[in-house]
């Protein structure tokens, strides 16, 4: 990704692509607009005279019309994905082609992050199965949840059922009837339930939630459970280099983290979850609540100063894993937080902060009163939008991009701005005033 | 005779005070931290003003639905309780002996009044004790401790009303008077009589979490 | 379900087999009872348990309140107080023995007998928690594994599903496609948005509603469309708001199931979240749910069917061509209008709609409940006929109704209908049964 960043067009400007408003008047019907990540492409599912669906993407029809079409988005290497019906057959179409493949219905399309592999959920007959790049896994299962794919797109896992469970069997039910699927192969053991599942990052092991009774939870990797039962866990997280397994396991009534089924962090918080690692491996940090109804991150045990009362997400390491961002809730108005500071005045909504590879930068963006600004380093861009997409930094740190709509007084055309991050012009308002 | 009048005028009142005292302390305040510990939404939840709100329609009498459904119970129940906290408070033959003790004295009722108040505690007691039995859904939850709990109030209300009109054996009534009011007093935090401290706060988390929460009304 | 063979070891208070509690309970022993219900006193029972049992002095005020004692001949044992000596007084009782036809009955009397509607709260004059009391044991039965056995089943495909009708991931999604296209014929431009990112409006609502009443999701989406609602559902778990794993005892399942739900509307960007015409679901998101995962009041606005009706009435984003006109009554849902006040609003709603109302006696928090909420119907057909007949009180009151004229019965809560529904064919009533969107729907105007 890194690499496909570079290549993007860098050059401070703006810059207006696809003749966005003009669309509203050449379709009669039109849905909410995706762009790429480059944002050089704007796309939106339209209705053709035909009364068929298609995607428009700048400006430009896709050559095959469907019957019904949704899920449009873009890849990580900028091509348009959906999902496309025709005949009451689905199959993913991609830069307008549909794969050879069709079933009942497809969905969930899964990528990796660096990868051009799609991998998406299909049912034919009431049997499930994973395609990747439309190969469809060998072995098909009586349902199919929780598709996750490797970081490098390759391999696919799910939580599967293999046998058929008889209507309202509550005995058998808790015998076990779940197991995971990686590429369509089944583990050998048996789970009550298993929820969700992660990847290593080499891609080879595979760590998943789940409980043994209804009573016991813990975390199998690689089909291999915890000997420990806890009262409860979250999702498993694999450190990025050593592979051992670390998640939040719920002991006498608190919650705590564990690594390899031995307790790491004590188990003393109200609420703990969406671990994540720093990029080294060094640092976890957490969603948590410390005490009931206050909420914040904690970084290695060490919660953050600052609380929430109504919630915190979006939780990100910097690239280099130094710096740790947030969105925090208090008393209905949405905020950004970073290092345990918050980010000026409340707003309507805001999105996952997003750093600059080397750290310095942070921009987010906002919501208030039904206009969309980016914030940068805690104070918003003497701009604002119709709607905006989120920002993203160059590869050297020094540029950033703004894909957003710009308001109707200035046209409303979808724009491609690039700035320098030194000589931005910030506003002399405070955050939130945007 | 003489002896036992003296253990129950004496060290027996010191007993039942600081029983009471310390048992009322002691429970509230294991209650309070049971609730820090297991129960940490009771804190959360609770709102001075929706429980005085609740309080009050529980506390007036007919300001409830289920008050107004039970009328005789309503009024029995009030003239029950208010008599039963009053009259051993401002009965003058008490404010009297307080007085006489350590110097301290407050208003006290006229005596006729204390009489027929101790006869309302009386009647009160018989119109439970005989609801207890005679009403099935009531005999079916009560256990031998209710019955013994109605006897326990009313014995010194009889033994005082017994004192009081000096009739035959009153001396002996007297000490029993005392004993009995004692051994309630220091009942009161260990039994089911606790659920007059218990109140406040039942009724005031139910009232924060129907008010503050729910928006809604608990009478 | 082997139900004939086996009926000799069934429970003996009312001969009901179920699976659940039946088999669940063969398989333990005195023992196991009295440990696992004094661990759970010791870790989980508090100083709300401990009040609250301390508290009662065994008045039998809230007799009267409970819809149980009232149909079934004023039964001392289905009183609210007469059901806590049953059940959890026993358990307290360090000396009383716990074996399994106490696990049985106690089973049978908290999952059947209670409705948890907490109308007996505010008769009782200490606002003892009666519904609190009979989670407890409730959770209790699940630690021992002795729960009904379609309620258990419900809890299963919460676990599995993230819903609580076995739908599967596809079947959600094509289920709304489905609903959108037949809306299509009606508005051509309508929407039912999926997975909009950033939408005003995150809608969740109830399983059964996709698998059996497919229409309330047009509906809605018609009125939101008509509305002007920015609004979105996801594709992907989280949909659905219902709970029966807070009813089961499984509260582990519980905070798994609203985690999901308030996630999947996080991840849209949603700024609040409208939900479907349900109670329970109600009470689990708004009072129960988010609890058990720290969260003090709900991490987005909670609103009710009945609060966005309202709000669209009064800003005049919706127009009503003409009022219903048959006569219409109000069953007020336990866990919206004892749970959430709603019942003005709903009265507000009913008189923009509807031209003739007429009142249930009792109404607003004193109404009696459905009969099915606190997962009573969930426990399924083993316990109806016994469900039905344990709200005659209910058939009287509606009767009341309709002889003043009533002809139709708007309960804004899915578990209500199920429960009214079948009041209403046991005792004849002759009533028809409407949600609030039903009426919305068939009164607004759509171009």
């Amino acid at each position: 990704m890194q690499q496909q960043q570079e290549k993007w067009d860098w050059t401070t400007g703006q810059r207006k692509i696809g003749d966005f408003p003009a669309w509203q008047d050449r379709f009669s019907y039109m849905e909410e607009p995706y762009v790429s990540g480059d944002g050089e492409k704007i796309a939106a599912i339209v209705k053709t005279e035909d009364e068929t669906f298609t995607a428009c993407v700048n400006g430009t029809l896709w050559e095959s019309q469907y019957d019904n079409l949704w899920h449009l988005c873009f890849t990580p290497d900028q091509r348009a994905l959906a999902l496309v019906s025709d005949m009451a057959m689905w199959t993913v179409a991609v830069d307008g082609t549909a794969w050879e493949n069709w079933y009942e219905f497809v969905w969930k399309p899964c990528f990796a992050k660096n990868a051009p592999h799609i991998t998406v959920a299909a049912q034919k007959e009431l049997r499930y199965r994973a395609l990747t790049n439309d190969v469809p896994w060998e072995n098909e299962f009586f349902a199919l949840t929780h598709l996750t794919v490797s970081p490098d797109g390759k391999t696919a896992a799910a939580v599967v059922q293999d046998t058929k469970l008889p209507e309202a069997d509550i005995e058998k039910f808790q015998e076990s009837g779940f197991t995971v699927a990686i590429n369509g192969k089944p583990w050998n053991n048996h789970y009550v339930n298993i929820w969700e599942l992660a990847f290593s990052a080499n891609g080879i092991h595979l760590a998943a939630e789940l409980r043994t009774s209804l009573y016991d939870y813990t975390i199998a990797v690689d089909d291999q459970a915890w000997k420990k039962r806890y009262a409860g866990v979250w999702a498993p997280r694999f450190h990025p280099l050593d592979h051992s397994v670390t998640a939040p396991v719920r002991m006498a009534g608190g919650w705590g983290l564990a690594k390899d089924d031995e307790i790491l962090w004590d188990p003393k918080y109200v609420q703990l979850w969406h671990h994540m690692y720093s990029p080294d491996g060094s640092r976890i940090a957490a969603i948590t609540a410390p005490e009931y109804g206050k909420w914040t991150i904690t970084v290695n045990d060490r919660p953050w100063k600052i609380r929430f009362t109504e919630l915190v997400t979006d939780a990100v390491f910097s690239p280099a894993g130094d710096r740790v961002g947030c969105v925090g809730k208090t008393e209905g108005q949405w905020y950004v937080a970073i290092d345990d500071q918050i980010w000026g005045t409340g707003q309507d909504m805001a999105w996952q902060p997003v750093f600059s590879p080397d750290s310095t930068h942070v921009a987010a963006k906002v919501e208030k009163n039904g206009q969309f600004a980016i914030l940068l380093n805690g104070r918003p861009i003497d701009m604002t939008f119709a709607d905006a997409w989120q920002p993203a930094f160059s590869p050297d740190s020094r540029k950033l991009l703004i894909r957003a709509i710009l308001p109707q007084n200035q046209g409303g055309h979808y724009c491609r701005i690039v700035l320098d991050v030194d000589s931005v012009a910030l506003s002399e308002r405070r955050p939130g005033n945007a | 005779m003489h002896e036992l009048y003296k253990l129950a005028s004496g060290i027996f009142v010191w007993i039942a005070i600081l029983g009471f005292a310390a048992g009322m302390i002691g429970r509230l305040a294991h209650l309070a931290l049971t609730a820090r510990k297991k129960d940490p939404v009771v804190y959360q939840y609770f709102s001075l003003y929706y429980a005085l709100r609740s309080m009050l329609h529980w506390i007036i009498p007919f300001a409830s639905t289920g008050m107004r459904a039970h009328p005789v119970i309503t009024i029995a129940a009030f003239v029950f309780h208010i008599c039963l906290i009053v009259t051993p408070l401002f009965a003058a033959a008490h404010v009297i002996l307080v007085m006489e003790s350590w110097n301290v004295a407050w208003w006290h009722l006229p005596d006729p009044a204390a009489d027929v108040m101790t006869v309302l505690v009386i009647l009160g007691c018989l119109f439970f004790l005989i609801r207890r039995i005679a009403q099935e859904h009531v005999r079916y939850l009560s256990t031998a401790g209710d019955f013994v709990l109605i006897a326990l109030v009313a014995a010194p209300f009889v033994t005082g009303f017994w004192t009081y009109h000096q009739w035959y054996g009153y001396e002996t009534a007297g000490i029993l008077h005392m004993l009995s009011g004692e051994l309630m007093l220091l009942c009161l935090p260990f039994t089911r009589l606790f659920h007059m401290a218990l109140w406040p706060f039942t009724r005031g988390y139910a009232g924060s979490e129907f008010g503050s929460l729910r928006h809604a009304r608990d009478w | 379900m082997n139900q004939n063979n086996q009926k000799d070891t069934a429970n003996n208070k009312n001969g009901i087999y179920d699976v659940g509690i039946d088999k669940g309970a063969s398989r333990l022993t005195p023992e196991k009872i009295r440990k696992v219900f004094d661990a759970l006193v010791e870790t989980e029972g508090g100083a709300r348990l401990r009040a609250y049992t301390n508290a009662c002095v065994h008045c039998g005020l809230c007799s009267d309140a409970c819809h149980h004692f009232l149909s079934k001949d004023n039964d001392p044992r289905l009183s609210p107080a007469g059901k806590v000596k049953q059940t959890i007084s026993r358990i307290l009782n360090k000396k009383a023995k716990l074996d399994v036809d106490f696990v049985k009955q106690a089973c049978e009397t908290v999952f059947t007998e209670c409705n948890l509607c907490r109308r007996c709260v505010i008769y009782c004059p200490f606002g003892i928690d009666v519904a609190y009391l009979m989670l407890f044991v409730r959770r209790g039965c699940h630690q021992l594994g002795v729960v009904p056995q379609y309620i258990q089943d419900t809890a299963h495909s919460h676990a599995s599903t993230f819903n609580q009708m076995w739908v599967r991931d596809d079947e959600w999604i094509d289920t709304l496609q489905w609903q959108e296209e037949e809306a299509r014929d009606e508005i051509p431009d309508l929407r039912i948005p999926i997975d909009k990112k950033g939408a005003d409006i995150f809608y969740s609502l109830i399983g059964p509603e996709p698998k059996f009443r497919a229409q309330l999701i047009y509906q809605m989406a018609v009125i939101f469309h008509m509305a002007g609602a920015d609004w979105t559902l996801p594709s992907a778990p989280g949909w659905d708001n219902s709970d029966m794993c807070m009813f089961t005892g499984d509260m582990e399942m519980t905070a798994r199931l609203k985690k999901i739900h308030f996630e999947a509307a996080m991840d849209l960007k949603a700024k609040r979240i409208v939900m479907g015409e349900c109670g329970h679901a109600f009470r689990s998101v708004y009072d129960v749910g988010n609890r058990t995962l720290g969260w003090k009041m709900p991490p987005l606005p909670m609103v009710h069917a009945i609060e966005f009706y309202a709000e669209i009435f009064r800003e005049k984003r919706i127009e009503i061509l003409e009022k219903f006109d048959r006569p219409v009554t109000l069953h007020d849902p336990c866990n919206i209008v004892r749970g959430r006040g709603l019942g003005d609003e709903a009265r507000y709603v009913i008189n923009e709609t509807c031209s003739t109302f007429i009142e249930l006696e009792p109404n607003r928090e004193h109404n009696f409940c459905c009969g099915a909420g606190g997962g009573v119907i969930n426990c399924g057909p083993p316990f109806k006929n016994k469900r039905v007949e344990s709200n005659r009180v209910k058939a009287d009151q509606l009767a009341a109704a309709r002889d003043k004229g009533a002809e139709v019965l708007i309960a804004p809560c899915h578990n209500c209908h199920g429960g009214l529904e079948d009041v209403i064919h046991h005792y004849e009533l002759g009533l028809e049964l409407k949600f609030l969107g039903d009426i919305i729907y068939e009164c607004m105007k759509k171009e």
